[in-house]
């Protein structure tokens, strides 16, 4: 494992207590969490649907559909002004909170997620195809000497890591050549969940100062992006804040890369361990997007948080004002109850009603997109790479922490046709 | 004969854009990326399996067929 800053994903504070009970005592900044997700969800389902932890001030994990369901339509008694899960609950009050759309509550909500609607719908999105095709082929050209003298390529680091960032800083129109920064950024805001309330502003205070620099340019030189869209559109007659327009920019930011990169990540992660579904893709791209509705059922990568707005009993647990609640989709997804053969992953799932992207009102601003990088990105993988296994163990692999689920390290063997 | 008819539920529908991907013979999607039938939403025959389809893949049971 190396140990560079963003990609040592699994590496905690020096003073990191280790879990030994996920029922009563789970943390998802432990690395053990997401690189056991599966075997944890399905244990906690079965023993313990409500997991309860006192970490960051009180958590709540519920494993099933049918509960994550419920909490994702309750936004009365659940808010969204904070949306990640740490030790100190930031200050942005309900209903906007810090990061427009996602961490604002009816009625604000639906009115600052029209304003963003427009320019991630399906039919702006799939303008895109192009240019993420050429990326991606790029990509891979880049990494053919080291294919061509034998040695392993790192499918997350070199390949899924640099999709999404790429895309996100030309829709944005921020500097290609910071993308190494905005992958920092990333890193912290969604990783560094276990940090020093103190140490944890530091960071997103540097974050802020870089968006404000980008609007401040965006004022001088305008140009056709989202940065200028936000600063042209209009709320309630008004136009944006630089609070809100910051904050969405964040939103954008934060939320386009890693989620993405996760889902690309794992979908290959399955490809190098499953050469009969990696022959049958590439025997047949037509099934590639029934594929990727499973690798996203499987490996959603995102689980969103809640605030408790209300005390109340929510199945037997006593819910108290400002304890977090967890809303881990991805195990969703793997409920028996909702999911035949939930637990086997099935590249000819036709009937697939998962809910990656969420479920409510914050159904994923950037799903479209997400799922045309995720699908352009398996395609020309395996169109370049007809077989390839994982290039050394599990071991080798690292998985993200926190509410992020993917592998970070994904050494791969490509093998001779 | 019976024709079968799609309908969309828009306050159930949060734009995850499944019906249109699977079916855009039946859907299309409005510019905020949220679900609407196409023309009266009646179904034609050789197209039940697809309208059958989008309904089990959304995410919001938000797609009903009458019939």
């Amino acid at each position: 494992m190396t140990t560079t800053e963003t990609s040592s994903s699994e590496s905690a504070n020096a003073d990191f207590t280790p879990v030994t009970d996920w029922a009563t005592d789970f943390d998802h900044a432990d690395p053990q969490y997401n690189r056991n997700a599966h075997e944890i969800w399905a244990e906690l389902r079965g023993t313990c649907p409500v997991a309860h932890s006192d970490r960051y001030g009180g958590t709540w994990l519920p494993t099933t559909h049918e509960y994550v369901r419920e909490i994702a339509y309750d936004t009365e008694n659940f808010t969204s002004r904070a949306v990640i899960v740490e030790k100190m609950i930031p200050p942005d009050p309900a209903p906007i909170g810090g990061a427009p759309p996602i961490t604002s509550d009816p009625p604000f909500h639906i009115e600052a997620r029209k304003l963003l609607l427009p320019p991630f719908a399906p039919k702006k999105i799939e303008l895109w195809e192009p240019e993420v095709r050429t990326l991606c082929r790029g990509l891979l050209d880049s990494m053919m000497a080291d294919v061509a003298a034998g040695k392993t390529i790192d499918a997350a680091a070199d390949y899924a890591k640099r999709i999404p960032v790429n895309v996100i800083s030309r829709m944005l129109g921020f500097p290609l050549a910071d993308e190494d920064l905005f992958l920092e950024f990333v890193h912290d805001v969604l990783e560094g969940i276990d940090d020093a309330p103190e140490v944890r502003f530091v960071k997103i205070e540097r974050l802020i100062q870089y968006i404000v620099a980008q609007i401040e340019d965006h004022v001088e030189n305008p140009r056709d992006d989202l940065t200028s869209y936000l600063m042209g559109v209009e709320l309630f007659g008004e136009k944006l804040s630089v609070e809100h327009i910051g904050g969405s920019i964040i939103l954008l930011l934060i939320a386009g890369i890693d989620t993405t990169w996760s889902a690309i990540g794992s979908s290959l992660w399955h490809l190098a361990n499953n050469p009969d579904d990696l022959a049958r893709l590439v025997a047949d791209p037509s099934l590639i997007p029934t594929a990727v509705e499973e690798f996203l059922r499987a490996y959603a990568p995102v689980t969103m948080a809640r605030l408790v707005a209300k005390d109340h009993d929510f199945h037997g647990c006593p819910m108290k004002v400002d304890d977090w609640v967890l809303l881990p989709f991805p195990a969703a997804n793997l409920d028996p109850a909702v999911f035949p053969d939930a637990d086997k992953v099935l590249i000819d799932r036709a009937e697939n009603r998962h809910s990656a992207f969420g479920l409510g009102i914050h159904r994923c601003l950037g799903s479209n997109l997400a799922r045309l990088e995720l699908t352009i990105a398996i395609e020309e993988f395996i169109d370049r790479f007809p077989s390839f296994t994982l290039g050394g163990t599990e071991d080798d692999v690292t998985w993200s922490v926190g509410q992020i689920r993917g592998p970070r390290e994904l050494p791969v063997q490509v093998l001779a046709k | 004969m019976i024709l079968m008819r799609i309908h969309v539920d828009a306050e159930k529908c949060q734009g995850h854009n499944r019906c249109y991907a699977l079916a855009p013979e039946l859907f299309d999607v409005d510019d905020y990326g949220n679900a609407v039938v196409i023309g009266d939403g009646s179904v034609p025959a050789e197209l039940e399996d697809r309208a059958r389809l989008a309904l089990a893949n959304c995410p919001e049971f938000a797609i009903t067929i009458s019939e």
